[in-house]
Parts: C-alpha cells; structure tokens; sequence
C-alpha cells in the first residue's frame, strides 16, 4: 500500500480534505445495514477509484479482502444461534454446539463481510490517492511525535521490502540459496541497523529538537473545498439516515427491511456527493 | 573563529578496546575547505560523527578531553542542537531518506527547527537549484537512483544552511561525471557561502584540487595536518596508499613539488620540458562487429541483448558482446547506463526481452553489496571451515560478517559465490568505499583468476580501479555499447572515463599509470 501520485482532484485536494472526504466514505459505509445504501456507496467508491484512476489498486484490495468477508459471512452463520430460517441441520458439533445455519445470520454476516471488505477498499483508495508526507504534515501540529513515528514505520516498510529483495536476488545468483526463511531472519536482524540508521538520520535533522512547525496557511483550492463539501454532505447524510432510521434493515428474527423509494434516493445522493468533486479537473496537474 | 575544535580528545566505541579516536588535536576554522584522508578503518567516519554529534550521544561509549562544534561544547550538546548548525552526509543514501519525496525531505530538517512556511519553501528551493535537482522534487523517493539519493540527502544537509558540511564519502555512489559535480558544488558552497566543508574520501584526486588543508588519519591518530602539497609529501614518505596518480608520476620522475592535480603536474612536466605536446585525441574505439555465428571457444556470448521495461524506457539497446577466456574487462557508463543489468543478464537474473546470452560454465555474481550474501549470525556458518581456511578468512570464524572490514566482507562473499571455481566472474562496482590497498588486492586477485582461465567482467566508476586490472575496457551509454577497446586506448583518450595519469599527459602513448607514464616519458626522451 503506497502512494500512487496521479493528476486527478483527490491528489489535488490537500491531505486533510482528501483524509475527509475518504472518512466520510467509511463512516456511510460502518452506519448502514441496508444491503441498497451498501451497493450504492460499493458503486461511489468504485466512481472514487475510477476518478482518482487508482482503480486497479482498489479492486486488488478487493481481491485481498474478498476471502476475509467470505469467511466473516460463513462463521456468522455457524456460531450464530439467531433466525428462523434453518438452510441445514448438521448437529451437535461438540464446542460449537448445535450447527444449525439460517438464512438471516448468513446474510447478517455477508453484510459485515461487506462493510469490512468496503472498509479496506476506501482505505486503499486513501492510500493511493493521499500524500502521506502531507498527510503527517498536517498531523505535526497535533501530534508532531506520534506523526514522526508513523513516517519512520512508513518509511521502514519500504526499506526493508527493498532489502528483503536485495538478499533475494543475491540468494539467486548462489548454487545453493538460503531458504526463505533464512532471508526473512536475514532481513528482521537486518532491521535492527536499519532503525538505527535512520534514527541516526533523524537525529543529525535535527528531530529530538524539534519545535512545532507553523501552519503553511495556503488558500484553499476548488479541489480542497469540493472534497470538504462532499464529505460533511456524505457524513451529514449517513448520520441522518442511521438517526431517523430512514433505511431500516434488520437481520434477525428475520430479513425485514426497506428497498423502497426512500433508501432508492439516497443511496443515488451518496453516489452523486461522492461522484461530484470529480466533475472538475481544473488545476490537477502539477 | 573555529568550527571545530578537539583537544586531546579519546573516543571508544562502546565494547572496543582500542579507541577510533586517539588523542587527537584539531582546529578547523570557518571556511575551511578540509579533506580527511586515511586507510579504511582509520577512524575517518568516526570523526565526522563526532563533527555532528552522533558519536558520542547517539553511539554512546566513552570519550575523554575536549571538543567544541560551532562554539557548542561536545559534552552539553547532542545531534539536535548542533543540527542548526553542522550539516551531515552518511555514505549510505537509503537508510538517509526518510520522507516520500526530495520536497519534504529538503524540508524537513527546516521544519524540525520551527522555520514559517515561506522559509521553509525558500531553503528547499535554494538547495534544490545549488543541487540541479528541481526536476526530481515531487518525485517519489522510491523511484530515485542512488546518485539521486545521494542528492537529495545532501540537499537535506545543506537545506538549513549550516555553518560545517560532514560528508562523508559523498562520491562513492556517483559516477565520474556526477561525482565532479559534486565535487565542483562543495567548492562553491565553500566560496561563496563560507560553509566549513570536513569531507573524506577514498579518491583523493578528486577533491585535493579543491581543499585548503587534508588532514591524515592512521590508526585514529592525526598523522598528518597539512596543506595538499605537504600531505602529499608526506604520504610519498610515510603512507604510499594515500597518494594520489599525479603525485607518484612526479615523484617517479624525480621532480617536485607534489602536484595536487592535473594543472600542476602539467605545470611541473612543462617546466622540465616533459610535457607531450596535445595530439588531436585518436579516433573513437568501434564496438565489436556483431558477429552472425556462435564462437564455441567464447566464454560468454551477448547477441543483440535487449531490456525493454513494461510501460517503461529500454534498459539495454543491440547489446552484442564475446568474451574469451582470461580477459579481464571494465564496463564503464555513467549511473544509469545499464552495467547492472547488463551483468544481470550474464548471470541470468533477468531474460532479455529481445537476443540470448550464452555463457559457459558457472558464473559468479557478486553484486553492490556483498552484506546481502549474509544470512547467517556467524562467519563459520556461511562457510564451511576448509574454505574458511582456503580464503584466508579462518580467523574472523566467530566474528559476524557484518562487523568484518570491506575488503574481507568482500573476500567472504566472492567465496560464497564461488569465484575461485567459477568460468566468468562478474562483480558490480566492487570497490566503493575502498581504500587503494584493497582496491590493489582485488585487482591482484583478478588478474590471478584470469591467468587460470576465468573471464571477468567488472561494472565501475573507477577509471583507475580499470586501469590496474582491465586488459579490455567497454563504454556503456543509454544501454548502448559505445567503445570496446584496449583500456590504454579508451582510458586515455577521454575527459571523464579516463585516469588522472591519462589526462596529464592528453592520453600521450596510451599510459594510464604512473608507472606507465614514467615509461612512455623516458621512451620519448630517448627518442
């Protein structure tokens, strides 16, 4: 998971709008339960992807996150003992107990495979599409230390990724190479000089003096507005709907809920609020 | 006013015996151009961490006598308060990066200090415009090559400003041409800003032009505090690994003063009316032929080799190359040229998008790193004893390899590839972060390796290195072979790719050494 620099609107918007807008995403996607709501912010965050053409690293989060969600919605519908619907009776299972899947906890665990599964693909798109030295930028005038460590476990991951391939392909070149498992040790010992090689960098920047850096009080740009705007609308939205209860959806005792007009609209608002900071691709470029 | 100061100061690494530092007294005032010189493990590296701070606060052990940076007592002020003011460069460009790109690098130790906005983008555009790296700025820094890392973290040093610039070997990444640049910008930060620059470095043609004072290191003492001619002088007397070409032509030939470069060793020949008379240089050397049929008797055999990157540039162009058994050849190119991949390929890491590459025999590869051969905690357990035994290493068996010296890490993983049975030997830049007496060793060992049969094929930067082992020398550029010939007639003739020797006498009869100079000298003083 890396950053991916692109000229779209989301790379254009400044971290913490874009931070926002994709907190707005997954805040909509953690309140609802209705399978509609949860289809129309698959579709928005598809949109996001495509906008800020970072789609393939989405859909391999999906990938990745796929079997997990199959695995929430298939253990759901062992353990839970909740529904009327029994799709099989396979007995006394000894510390599981009675095995008796019903349709409803098998829904209600595909539907938290869904939001999981939605979760990490928002969170890939956050990761490709917000500059991280941005994003810690703004974070130093809250927390300028914990920031710092997030930017050294960022910057380690790489590193030792690159030296996990350095010993590889030397490995390769011998008759008979180490196995994997001795050039994993080889690369864990190896982290420990390289954490002490960054810290000395870190040290001769100056960092264990370090003084709260100012705020760089740029203007805000069409993009950073845009995307703000479409994050407190999406986020207002969500919370209005999980409030009033205005797309109500329950698993148990039995699926009951409403896929009428009302939740029909709002989830095509959801698309249309997260689709729309795209429209304009004015100044993307650098 | 000094910038750095040290009186009677002692260090010792925390669990050493013998200190890096021993008793050492030094001055350094601003503006000063110093270089420090000395054979690997001299304690060169050690005195630039103290310059920052690093050794003793961030090492630790233990350290006796005085030591003053930029006016800031040694013992009350750690790496943080001297950061405002000494700018430091490690020799390893990636563990020094730590943001993602060379923008927030630049910026970062601005940052760190408290600077507004606007002074934080005005450092990081004046650094990145001294540096000529504008165009890398937005960059990704995973995307950097190492001479571009080695930029950037040299811009991060440089970006507040700082009273005294600690480098240290800032070149050993940098091709010739790169390495100059560099070399050419510290001498104006020098001039122009009055930045203290403390520098050390292996190759010490490169930068004695530029220096005010070089001060020697043996065994973690100051053996030598003088200027370049002195020091040159000395090193003549007392420590012959240290001097540079020019100066052991001039010597050779009996004259004085030791030269600190090419200008005065021209001045010097001239004065004795030994300076050749420039000749128009000759004509550029062909590449091979491509040849349409396979040579059984080849040891290796490059036909039309391409690397061509998906969505990306072409890595390698029409590579077509024979090697022959014994020979002992240089490949040379700027960073970037496509030496790494070329030996890539010889060894068959990588398959070429287009052509084949024969080699016969088993090919050993030792590439950039020799530490990533080491998997295992100890010395013994990468080799078994015998072998141990047969390169000379039986006594370091306990020792971790990574705690081992260049030269011996070296000697260890060319074991570990099996170079000593090996029918093509292919090494990628061996000799960085070399001192010549190691340098000299591989070049012995190489040559002993082709009289036995082997070929061996060795990507470098160093036209020197070249000149001591190489029987044939191949110019890589943008992944396209651009001169194959005898290294008397690629190495002379150029003005970056060519030996300190070569370029005082403007490539006269081929001589690359000193020892061939003082030949080819006599030879037309006779004639």
């Amino acid at each position: 998971m890396s950053y991916m620099p692109r000229a779209t609107p989301l790379h254009a918007a400044r971290a913490s709008a874009a931070s926002c807008y994709c907190a707005a995403l997954v805040l909509a996607v953690l309140l609802t339960r209705n399978p509609l709501l949860l289809a129309a912010l698959a579709i928005a965050t598809a949109l996001a992807a495509l906008g800020a053409r970072v789609g393939a690293r989405v859909a391999r989060s999906l990938y990745l996150s796929a079997p997990m969600a199959l695995v929430v919605a298939l253990v759901n519908a062992l353990v839970s003992r909740n529904g009327l619907t029994v799709l099989a009776r396979f007995g006394d299972w000894g510390p599981l107990g009675q095995v008796d899947p019903t349709l409803e906890a098998l829904i209600y665990g595909a539907i938290f495979g869904a939001q999981l599964a939605l979760t990490v693909a928002v969170c890939a798109l956050w990761s490709a599409a917000v500059d991280p030295d941005a994003l810690l930028r703004s974070l130093r005038r809250v927390s300028f230390r914990s920031a710092l460590t997030a930017t050294l476990a960022t910057r380690m991951v790489p590193l030792l990724a690159y030296d996990a391939q350095r010993i590889g392909e030397a490995q390769r070149t011998l008759h008979r190479p180490a196995p994997r498992t001795a050039i994993m040790r080889a690369v864990t010992t190896n982290a420990l000089d390289r954490a002490l090689d960054i810290a000395a960098t870190l040290e001769v920047r100056g960092y264990a003096g370090t003084r709260a850096p100012r705020a760089h009080g740029l203007p805000r740009s069409r993009h950073d507005l845009a995307f703000t705007a479409a994050a407190a609308a999406i986020a207002a939205l969500a919370m209005t709907v999980a409030l009033l209860d205005l797309a109500p959806f329950a698993a148990y005792p039995e699926l009951r809920g409403d896929f009428g007009a009302l939740p029909l609209a709002i989830g095509g608002a959801l698309v249309v609020l997260a689709a729309a900071p795209f429209a304009n691709r004015r100044g993307t470029g650098r | 006013m000094s910038t750095l100061e040290l009186r009677e100061l002692t260090y010792t690494y925390p669990g050493d015996a013998r200190p890096a530092l021993d008793r050492v007294n030094l001055t350094i005032t601003q503006g000063e151009f110093v270089v420090i010189a000395g054979r690997s493990g001299s304690g060169k590296s050690t005195l630039l961490e103290l310059a920052s701070g690093i050794v003793p606060h961030f090492r630790g052990g233990t350290l006796a006598g005085h030591a003053e940076v930029c006016g800031l007592s040694l013992r009350e002020n750690g790496p943080a308060q001297l950061a405002a003011h000494v700018g430091t460069l490690f020799q390893d460009p990636e563990t020094q990066i730590l943001m993602g790109t060379p923008r927030a690098e630049l910026a970062f130790p601005l940052e760190n200090r408290g600077a507004d906005p606007a002074s934080v983008a005005r450092g990081v555009e004046e650094a990145a415009l001294a540096l000529g790296i504008t165009h890398l700025l937005d960059r990704r820094t995973q995307t950097l090559s190492g001479g571009e890392l080695q930029r950037v973290a040299l811009g991060a040093a440089l970006a507040g400003r700082p009273r005294l610039l600690a480098l240290d070997e800032p070149t050993s990444q940098l091709d010739p041409v790169a390495g100059d640049e560099l070399l050419g910008l510290l001498r104006r930060l020098n001039e122009e800003w009055g930045t203290t620059v403390l520098v050390s470095e292996h190759r010490l043609e490169r930068c004695l032009t530029s220096a005010d004072r070089v001060v020697a290191l043996q065994a973690g003492s100051v053996a030598c505090d003088a200027q370049p001619s002195e020091f040159l002088d000395w090193a003549h007397d007392q420590e012959p690994s240290l001097e540079t070409p020019a100066a052991r032509l001039i010597a050779s030939l009996g004259l004085d003063p030791a030269p600190r470069g090419v200008k005065e060793a021209r001045q010097i020949l001239a004065r004795h009316d030994l300076l050749p008379v420039p000749t128009d240089p000759p004509p550029p050397p062909r590449p091979a032929r491509r040849r349409r049929r396979r040579d059984p008797s080849a040891q290796l055999e490059l036909r039309d080799v391409w690397h061509e990157l998906d969505h990306g540039p072409t890595i390698l162009a029409a590579v077509t190359l024979r090697v022959m058994a014994g020979e002992l050849i240089a490949v040379l190119g700027r960073n970037g040229a496509g030496k790494s991949t070329l030996l890539r390929h010889v060894a068959g890491l990588l398959e070429p998008t287009r052509g084949a590459v024969n080699a016969t025999g088993h090919v050993a590869l030792l590439l950039q790193d020799p530490s990533a051969y080491f998997t295992h905690e100890h010395v013994s357990d990468e080799l078994p004893p015998t072998q141990l035994a047969a390169v000379g290493l039986a006594h370091l068996a306990e020792h971790r390899p990574r705690d081992i010296s260049g030269g011996e890490r070296q000697r260890l993983a060319l074991a570990l590839v099996g170079a000593d049975e090996a029918s093509l030997i292919c090494l990628d830049e061996p000799t960085r972060g070399m001192d010549r007496a190691a340098k000299a060793q591989l070049a012995a060992y190489l040559r002993e390796r082709a009289a036995t049969g082997a070929a061996v094929l060795v990507a470098t930067h160093d036209p020197e290195f070249a000149a001591a082992f190489a029987t044939r020398a191949i110019l890589l550029a943008d992944g396209r072979v651009i001169a194959d010939a005898p290294p008397a007639n690629l190495l002379s003739g150029g003005w970056y790719f060519a030996t300190e020797t070569a370029r005082i006498l403007h490539g006269h009869a081929g001589a690359l050494t000193p020892e061939q100079a003082v030949a080819a000298l006599r030879d037309t003083a006779r004639a």
